[in-house]
């Protein structure tokens, strides 16, 4: 994802607690600023709350293979909140710090600049595990079903990450502003949001656009997740998309982020 | 401009052992436009070294190449023996940077920042002791945002030293202070420098060079116009000094004109002016005074930086307050 240099002067001791603490900082951020927090982590367990509260959601339904529309939609909270925290969390505050000039300052440190985008995907990756953590006990909690598959489950989260975090990057590469990066984000988020399956169940899609839905990021995810609750290790085509985008993505990012 | 030249107890003696900066033949250009045509200089350890010049002159892109932010087309950049691009870990350790125009996260706070930086370094200044020195003591648990631009000035010096730096390059240090804080932001620089840091400063402040720089750099149009003292530099630029004044009665020129300080008598309407040296100002009023003749509105115009920077380059400096007319 990002280039950290190894070949530092600083002691082994030194350049972790610098590490530290710059994912501490950007940690206070994220918690000062919490926009992230908001739509990453409080808005789709918030869904999840008010999903459960619609009866009819939770009746079993032979269109959706006997599973409750409550049960279709825990998997796609997880990849909604993954989805906002990639796109719209991570590459804000990195558009940011560009323009402020925050990566140009550190690069006359011992410090290379690349360190704050690690810093960034660990405090995302952080908020992004919490929230799945959060989505998926409180969804068992209230009557879905638990993965039967916890390997497969890990899997595809980590999978998930991978393929969307670079883009985040990719975002952050596009765009000047903070601002810019979060109308990118969107711009990027609701279609693909759509085809997760927030609006409209996949298994009611026609033919041609599930497959479609399959090909996105967010789609696959939903496929590998679901699967994997249902006790099957999933198969191998989401994993593969998505680790054609983790690659493609990751390479594209690594290419065209500007550091000033 | 009425800037008295500040001598200076200390002699800009001759480079000797490693210097701290040296540059040679250092150009850069972006596409056709040439930023840095050809700058050579050296500055010598614990030594304020001022560069000088015009917006566009070229000042920041040198700094850049200098620190190993930009590589240079050609020449050879040398920091205490390091070459900026090949040794970067090891200059990122020893020179602190504070550059133009460089903010930080609004709600992080003031100690939150220095604590975060502080880490960076293998052997780190103490928080305390910097902030107290910058003035920033009070200002430790405030967010960035709550800072005066003279309060987030001092926090970007603050993050150049708190390496300890062997080499400070201070660009546009003072830009947006308010005169007391500059003048306090003067005094730091002259602390640190005799904890034996030598400074790089880039500057558009004439009284600033005048007032702090060892030697200075005149900078214009990607070169070096001149490189000397202050001093030398405003003498370079005009030998002596000149009296202007309203005499209560008329007077023969011969009064003036035979004394030793005095080079030139001229008139301007009513007005007199007289060139020379020395104690130009006491001869002249007090030979005027035994003759029965009083000088009214005198006017003593004394050479400085920006006479040398404008007879060198033909340009203004720019940005200064109460320019020579």
């Amino acid at each position: 994802m990002s280039s950290l240099s190894l070949s530092l002067p600083l002691p082994r001791p030194t350049r972790r607690a610098a590490f530290g603490q710059i994912v501490r900082n950007e940690a206070r951020l994220a918690w000062r600023q919490p926009t992230g927090l908001i739509t990453g982590l409080a808005l789709p367990v918030l869904l999840l709350v008010v999903f459960h509260a619609i009866p009819a959601f939770r009746q079993p339904s032979a269109n959706l293979g006997g599973l409750t529309t409550f049960g279709i939609y825990v998997p796609i909270l997880i990849v909604f909140s993954v989805a906002m925290l990639a796109f719209m969390s991570l590459p804000m505050p990195l558009a940011s710090y560009r323009e402020l000039g925050v990566l140009r300052r550190l690069s006359t440190t011992p410090v290379p600049p690349s360190w704050l985008l690690a810093a960034q995907g660990v405090v995302n990756l952080g908020t992004a595990a919490i929230a799945t953590l959060i989505i998926l006990v409180g969804g068992i909690v209230l009557g879905a079903p638990a993965p039967k598959n916890p390997a497969g489950f890990v899997l595809s989260f980590v999978l998930c990450v991978a393929a969307l975090f670079p883009i985040g990057l990719l975002i952050a590469s596009v765009a000047r502003t903070a601002a810019g990066a979060g109308i990118i984000g969107r711009l990027i988020f609701f279609p693909l949001i759509f085809f997760a399956g927030l609006w409209w169940p996949r298994e009611l899609m026609p033919g041609a656009l599930q497959a479609l839905s399959e090909a996105t990021p967010l789609g696959a995810t939903v496929t590998a997740i679901q699967d994997s609750m249902q006790g099957q290790f999933p198969p191998a085509a989401p994993l593969l998309v998505l680790t054609a985008y983790a690659v493609v993505f990751g390479l594209l990012a690594r290419r065209l982020f500007r550091w000033e | 401009m009425s800037t008295q030249m500040m001598a200076r107890t200390r002699e800009p003696g001759p480079v000797t052992g490693t210097p701290a900066v040296e540059i040679e033949h250092l150009r850069k250009t972006y596409g056709t436009l040439v930023a840095v045509d050809d700058v050579s200089f050296s500055v010598a350890e614990g030594e304020i070294f001022g560069i000088l010049g015009p917006n566009g002159a070229g000042k920041t892109t040198t700094v850049e190449c200098a620190i190993g932010l930009r590589s240079p087309d050609a020449g050879t950049i040398r920091l205490l023996g390091l070459n900026p691009h090949a040794d970067r870990d090891e200059v990122h350790e020893i020179v602190g940077v504070q550059l133009q125009e460089g903010a930080l996260p609004a709600k992080l706070r003031v100690g939150e920042i220095l604590e975060m930086y502080r880490s960076f370094y293998r052997n780190p200044a103490d928080v305390g002791e910097l902030t107290e020195a910058l003035g920033l003591a009070p200002k430790r648990n405030d967010y960035y945002r709550s800072l005066s631009g003279g309060q987030q000035q001092r926090l970007s010096v603050a993050l150049a030293l708190i390496g300890q730096p062997k080499i400070a390059v201070l660009d546009e240090m003072t830009t947006g202070l308010d005169p007391q804080a500059r003048r306090d932001a003067w005094e730091l620089i002259e602390h640190i420098r005799d904890r034996g840091v030598t400074i790089v400063l880039v500057t558009h402040f004439m009284e600033e060079a005048e007032r702090l720089c060892d030697r200075v750099a005149l900078i214009d149009n990607g070169r070096v116009v001149a490189l000397d003292t202050p001093a030398n530099l405003a003498t370079r630029a005009r030998d002596g000094k000149s009296v202007r004044f309203l005499p209560s009665a008329p007077f023969e020129d011969r009064l003036l004109t035979e004394l030793p300080e005095v080079t030139g008598v001229e008139h301007q309407g009513q007005h007199v002016i007289v060139t020379g040296t020395g104690e130009l100002v006491n001869a002249v009023v007090l030979t005027l005074a035994a003759a029965g003749v009083t000088a009214r509105d005198v006017q003593l115009d004394s050479s400085n930086l920006e006479d040398a920077f404008v007879k060198l380059t033909g340009k203004h400096l720019g940005h200064q307050e109460g320019q020579t007319s």
